[in-house]
């Protein structure tokens, strides 16, 4: 198998291979892709539409960022600390979901559910500091009544937020069924969305940080 | 061995011991990128390196890079003949987010040039 690979890393030949084993799966040769790969692709695309929709709240934020109705503006608003370890832990979250993966590759229950719970509890931060913003928000009069600018920010960042909390509810569904059921072919697919989804939250989360907090304080 | 792997779909297991270690590097390497690409974005700012009316294209160009390293390194997007589909559905979406961002920036600042200043359409509507 590694011999075949490494003459034809790309598959440009497609042949030699006989029985039809999964080096081309998916391409074509070799009859329907397996399950796995069919599953995360309807799921990639699901998570396309959901960065199509994110880019709208994107283009109505960029759009509105200087529409301040003579309120406060990012600059005098936004704690770029704050917004630090925010992407610090739903960074650090994203690379313990991938262990919790590797964990099920592995068929290892207790490191499955250990990377699970660090992720939860990193998302949870995440969360927990973004609510503290808006809360700190509302209470200086700058809530999303305030101007379009602020309507924008909220909506934006709060769908980011919605976003990680159907996450994080997922998260404990997952933990839940690998306990239950253990590492069934249907858990492991479904293990494999869920970390899609969480990598495809953090992928959102830098362009709200560059987007939103670094530009909108920086310019 | 990391051959091999360049050719698994998002998420796709190696199934095999190189392939598990393999896999943690790939995180591993992913994790050390990303982290390094937002501590430059929050930083730049700080450090004054960076011409000031040039900063939101640095800004942009560092998370752009940085959104490549988590396709890449986390959600396993290669170009890998098991890839393919995915790849071209990653391009559709590019575009269609493009259209939109750049599409409404460009009619929207066209609409603010054309309109008359406010304190004259109050004077028009008296």
């Amino acid at each position: 198998m590694s011999a075949a690979h490494s003459a034809d890393p790309h598959h440009v030949g497609h042949g030699g291979h006989g029985g039809g084993r999964r080096h081309n799966v998916g391409s074509g040769q070799d009859g329907p892709a397996s399950k796995r790969i069919i599953v995360s692709y309807g799921f990639w695309i699901f998570l396309l539409s959901d960065i199509v929709m994110f880019s709208a709240f994107f283009a109505a934020y960029a759009v509105l960022a200087s529409a301040t109705a003579g309120g406060p503006s990012g600059r005098q608003l936004f704690d770029l600390t704050n917004v630090a370890i925010e992407t610090g832990c739903l960074l650090l979250s994203s690379f313990a979901c991938g262990m919790a993966s590797i964990g099920a590759l592995l068929g290892s229950v207790r490191i499955f559910q250990i990377a699970m719970a660090v992720t939860f509890a990193l998302g949870a931060i995440f969360l927990g500091l973004e609510l503290k913003e808006f809360a700190g928000l509302i209470a200086q009069g700058a809530g999303p009544q305030r101007s379009a600018f602020l309507s924008a920010f909220f909506s934006l960042v709060g769908c980011h937020g919605l976003h990680v909390t159907v996450g994080l509810l997922w998260l404990l569904t997952m933990m839940a069924q690998v306990w239950a059921k253990g590492f069934r072919d249907d858990i492991k697919r479904r293990i494999l969305c869920f970390n899609l989804f969480w990598h495809a939250l953090d992928i959102i989360w830098v362009a709200v940080f560059t987007v939103v907090y670094l530009l909108g304080a920086a310019v | 061995m990391s051959e091999h792997y360049n050719d698994l779909a998002p998420g796709d297991d190696g199934s095999d011991e190189g392939g598990v270690r393999g896999e943690v590097i790939t995180y591993l390497v992913g994790l050390v990128l990303a982290t390094g690409l937002s501590a430059a974005s929050f930083l730049l700012p700080l450090t004054g390196l960076v011409y000031v009316p040039a900063l939101p294209v640095a800004l942009v160009v560092m998370a752009i890079a940085q959104m490549g390293v988590h396709l890449v390194f986390f959600l396993h997007i290669t170009t890998g003949p098991d890839n393919t589909n995915n790849v071209l559905a990653l391009a559709f979406g590019v575009l269609i987010v493009f259209l939109i961002m750049a599409g409404s920036l460009w009619i929207m600042a066209n609409l603010n040039h054309n309109m008359l200043p406010m304190t004259q359409i109050m004077k028009m509507q008296r």
